[in-house]
């Protein structure tokens, strides 16, 4: 499944450059029938079970102890499904958006779409690490070469930050591959062995800052959230869809599927610091986007927020906070994907992004006011809608932490609290943010006329939505998957987490 | 051929070659001498099959001078096969220039044997007349293209290059008089009862200093730039690749064979070396708007990551470098090979602007191109992911954590400058005259095969890595 786009992406470079419609509906259906597949996952995933499922293990370098090992577990299996759900929507939305090169356009995104997926499905961190590599140079170019005015500046920001990141977790990567050999002498990198290792206190605070960095900018966290407002706003929609949708997640899952059973001690260590930097997202990110002027730097800012609750979630170790910040990532995914989707449309009919040349839409594309309603809402977390699933299940997470520190009792309540506070705000920017485009007198002549949604926008922005509410009115079919593995971790983390204690207590 | 030649054969193969290209380049006709350049390929590639032919075998010959073991075999293949590629560059190169003559393809078939000598030499005197004879050639090859340019790089080349040779002599001088020998073997057992000796320590030191102009690792390195400029580029690319492979067999063996009792000594020496190489390489390479000294500066930087394998040491480390000169040569070559074939206007594009906007028309090249230089820069899955990962994790698993993390680093700061070049073809529109590519079908064929070693190596690096972790095996024992 992993290599279909790939193939599908050989193929395309054979079809001829001028049939843009055939370019166009091939790599649709290459996507789309990837999508067929990982259904095929979901059905044969056996959620009781922790275990990595469908794996697939050939050796690849056997004197290095590197393995083509591949396997979801419900962690993962997910983020898999949004990712080929997405990939064929973010297609499909860009037939009227990218006109020239559509060819190497499509090439990209189905390059692209292996890579976040080999992310996913890795077990072996030199595998891992590959996927995470390559995956850079795709939407590189997505981001340069269809981009809006500022692209090359975006796109040398995105590589350079992200590069730098994952340069240093490479040098971690060979750290941990040695010192595990040394220790037990079998080198190997591959996951489930590793996890089983205690890795000595000092070098795991070390190893679980080189590869927190690199998922931290990849998330992003705050400080390291810059790129990110800039890539958005240059990258074309397909390209901010998928940015948003799946990129930012593999820095989550990253935390959650590395770091957590690597390194569980430092994990466990550096929880307020990760807290406090969730905290200041949430917040910053809330406060950022209440004054853009552009609606898609609005939307960028409040993902670093909508992030900060995720990671917030993981951080918590409890299964509630856990469960919760995998489902925040698929519903981020969603309701931001959706979001980027609709902004695009509107881009497509008026040219601006500007919140100020807008209003009164209501009266001219009433459908297109409706969905972009329900979308909002979705982001904000109405209950009812996926968003509020995710963000309670967090919070109630957060306050089960909280009420796990009896030695910092009140400081300890301040964390939910501030938390919830971001989901005001994020009431706040956005009703502010829709009542200032949809409603109102129109006061731009250029807002008369418009078009309403095409057959193809519906297209797109129906099965999004579709899951927008299935998710909040039954989540269980997402939460039942997730939850076997999330426990296993759970108690892997602190098992481990145990050992290392007593080994530091008898030392 | 007797059985005490057989050991030679690559060597022989060469030499043999270069005398018939002579003879050849005295007969008719007088114009186009493109046959010769066929007849040179041969010979390389029938040295490059006799050296794969012999892997495993071991041998001494002229009395122990020139010795043949795994490492000068592999070495023996990386010179050959940047020389092959070369070679096939160079033929339609010539002519669209307007240099094509026999001597061009005796120097280079001479300049290989130099470096291909290089490494099968076991005696510092033999080191040296096997540098004496690739420098030579090079020195005239840097120089073919007559003009004002072309005789700064020839002239720069030759007087710090001959620097470096006296250098280099004085300090086989000092290393004869505290040993009283210039064979590797015995001067690693005569130096084992002279540690700390100022002599053999001065001589060690100038001696390093003339392999440091070789293989160009700071302070040594000013000539690149303008010799890469000025040179032919296709001379370049056999600058670039050959003649630094063979500088690293022949310090790999000196450091590893003949001063392995010295051995904390110098890896403290290289290691501040290899930082400020790579760290000045990649600095100062993102200053440059041409392609051919920005590649020139990046060739320095690599030095740089090859010498952190030889500060990490072991089968790994050393293996390391090995596997990344072959991996090198495939990439390098073929950034060269890509510069080469492309002209704006009767000139050589080798200004960023020449490639704004290729990819819109050409953009198998502009993709060829982009994908050397995601290995330059270490995106998998291309060959120069796996080299830096090996390199690398030497240093990482010989416990030089903060060498690694330096190399990493540089390596996010050049994917800064090879970047801008994909920015270039990719993302600005062309203004003037386009960029277009000379028709050559040996030029395309070159590309073709450097393209396969980068994927090879990018996909399935373990058995060459096997390889060449086999190939240093005789020198760490």
């Amino acid at each position: 499944m992993t290599f279909l786009p790939v193939l599908g992406a050989v193929i395309l470079a054979l079809l001829p450059r001028r049939r843009a419609a055939l370019v166009r509906w091939f790599a649709f259906l290459v996507a789309a029938a990837t999508f067929a597949v990982s259904l095929l996952l979901y059905t044969g995933f056996d959620a009781a079970s922790a275990d990595y499922q469908f794996p697939e293990r050939l050796p690849w370098m056997p004197s290095f102890g590197i393995s083509y090992h591949l396997g979801i577990d419900g962690i993962s299996l997910l983020l898999v499904l949004l990712t080929t759900f997405l990939s064929p929507l973010a297609l499909l939305s860009s037939w009227r958006a990218v006109e020239d090169r559509v060819k190497e356009f499509s090439i990209s995104m189905l390059l692209l779409e292996t890579g976040m997926l080999g992310v996913f499905v890795s077990l072996d961190l030199f595998l891992f690490y590959i996927f995470w590599e390559a995956m850079l140079i795709p939407m590189y170019l997505i981001i340069g070469v269809w981009g809006g005015p500022a692209r090359i500046y975006a796109a040398i920001k995105f590589i350079l930050y992200t590069l730098t990141g994952s340069v240093l977790m490479l040098v971690a990567i060979l750290a941990l591959y040695f010192q595990h050999g040394a220790a037990t002498g079998t080198y190997t990198f591959d996951l489930p062995v590793l996890a089983r290792y205690v890795v000595p206190g000092g070098a795991q605070v070390w190893l679980f800052l080189a590869f927190a960095v690199a998922f931290a900018i990849k998330v992003p966290m705050f400080p390291f959230h810059t790129w990110l407002p800039d890539a958005h706003v240059e990258a074309p929609t397909a390209g901010s869809v998928i940015l948003a949708g799946v990129l930012l997640k593999m820095g989550t899952y990253g935390f959650l599927r590395f770091c957590l059973p690597l390194f569980p001690q430092a994990s466990l260590a550096f929880v307020p610091w990760i807290f406090l930097l969730s905290l200041v997202g949430i917040v910053y990110g809330a406060w950022v986007s209440m004054v853009q002027p552009d609606l898609k730097k609005l939307v960028a800012y409040s993902s670093v927020s909508h992030l900060g609750f995720v990671m917030l979630g993981l951080f918590t170790l409890t299964p509630q906070g856990i469960v919760g910040g995998i489902i925040q990532m698929v519903n981020h995914g969603l309701s931001t994907g959706a979001l980027f989707l609709m902004v695009g449309i509107l881009y497509e009919r008026r040219h601006t992004r500007l919140i100020a040349d807008l209003g009164g839409l209501w009266k001219t594309i009433p459908a297109f006011s409706v969905l972009f309603m329900i979308v909002s809402l979705s982001s904000l977390g109405l209950p009812g809608l996926n968003g509020f699933v995710g963000e309670f299940l967090i919070l109630v997470g957060a306050f089960a932490w909280a009420s796990g520190q009896p030695a910092a009792a009140p400081l300890a309540y301040l964390v939910p609290v501030l938390a919830t506070s971001g989901i005001v705000f994020a009431a706040v920017y956005m009703l502010w943010m829709y009542q200032r485009v949809c409603f109102g007198e129109i006061t731009n002549e250029a807002n008369r006329g418009l078009p309403d949604l095409t057959g193809r926008e519906w297209a797109v922005l129906l099965p999004v939505l579709l899951f927008i509410v299935w998710i909040g009115v039954y989540p269980r079919p997402f939460t039942g998957m997730t939850e076997a593995s999330v426990q296993a971790l759970i108690a892997q983390v602190q098992s481990k987490a145990a050992v290392a204690a007593v080994g530091v207590g008898t030392r | 051929m007797s059985a005490a030649l057989v050991p030679l054969a690559p060597l022989l193969l060469v030499a043999a070659t270069a005398g018939l290209v002579i003879l050849l380049d005295l007969l008719p006709p007088r114009e186009g001498k493109g046959h010769l350049g066929i007849v040179a390929l041969a010979g390389i590639v029938a040295a490059l099959l006799a050296a794969l032919s012999l892997w495993g075998r071991e041998g001494r010959a002229f009395g122990g001078m020139l010795l043949l073991d795994n490492f000068a075999l592999f070495l023996d293949v990386v010179i050959c096969y940047a020389a092959a590629l070369v070679l096939l560059l160079s033929m339609d190169y010539l002519r669209r220039n307007g240099i094509e003559t026999g001597e061009y393809y005796i120097l280079v078939l001479l300049a290989t044997l130099g470096m291909m000598l290089m490494a099968q030499a076991a005696d510092l005197i033999v080191i040296f007349l096997a540098l004496e004879l690739m420098s030579l050639c090079l020195y005239v090859l840097a120089g073919f293209f007559r003009g004002l340019a072309a005789a700064e790089s020839s002239m720069k080349y030759f007087l710090l290059g001959a620097f470096a040779t006296g250098f280099f002599v004085y300090g086989i001088a000092l290393i004869y008089g505290a040993t009283g020998t210039t064979a590797l073997d015995r001067i690693a057992v005569a130096s084992g009862g002279l540690r700390g000796d100022p002599l053999l320590l001065i001589g060690f030191g100038l001696l390093l200093v003339g392999f440091g102009f070789k293989i160009s690792s700071v302070p040594f390195h000013m000539w690149v730039p303008d010799v890469y400029e000025g040179a032919p580029t296709s001379v370049a690319a056999l600058i670039a690749t050959g003649s630094k492979a063979a500088g690293f067999a022949a310090l790999l063996r000196v450091l590893f064979s003949a001063f392995k009792v010295a051995q904390p000594d110098w890896t403290l020496l290289l290691w501040v070396v290899a930082v400020l190489t790579m760290t000045v390489g990649n600095v100062v390479a993102i200053a440059q708007s041409n392609l051919k000294r920005m590649l020139a500066y990046s060739s320095v930087a690599h030095v740089g990551y090859m010498l952190v394998g030889v500060v990490a040491g072991g089968a790994l480390g050393a293996g390391g470098v090995l596997f990344y000169l072959l991996m090198y040569t495939f990439t390098t070559v073929g950034a060269f090979g890509v510069i080469l074939l492309l002209e704006r206007g009767r000139r050589e594009a080798v200004e960023l602007d020449d490639y704004a906007g290729l990819a819109a028309r050409h953009p198998v090249l502009a993709l060829t191109l982009a994908l050397f230089l995601l290995s330059l820069i270490g995106i998998p899955p291309t060959a120069g992911f796996a080299g830096k990962f090996y390199l690398f994790g030497a240093a990482v698993r010989s416990g030089y954590i903060w060498l690694a993390i330096i190399a990493v680093l540089n390596s996010a700061v050049a994917a800064y400058y090879y970047l801008r070049v994909v920015v270039y073809m990719y993302m600005r529109e062309s203004e003037g005259v386009p960029t277009e590519p000379a028709p050559s079908f040996a030029g395309r064929l070159a590309l073709g095969i450097a393209l396969w070693g980068v994927f090879q190596l990018g996909l399935m690096p373990a058995p060459v890595l096997d390889l060449a972790r086999a190939a240093v095996a005789p020198l760490l024992r």
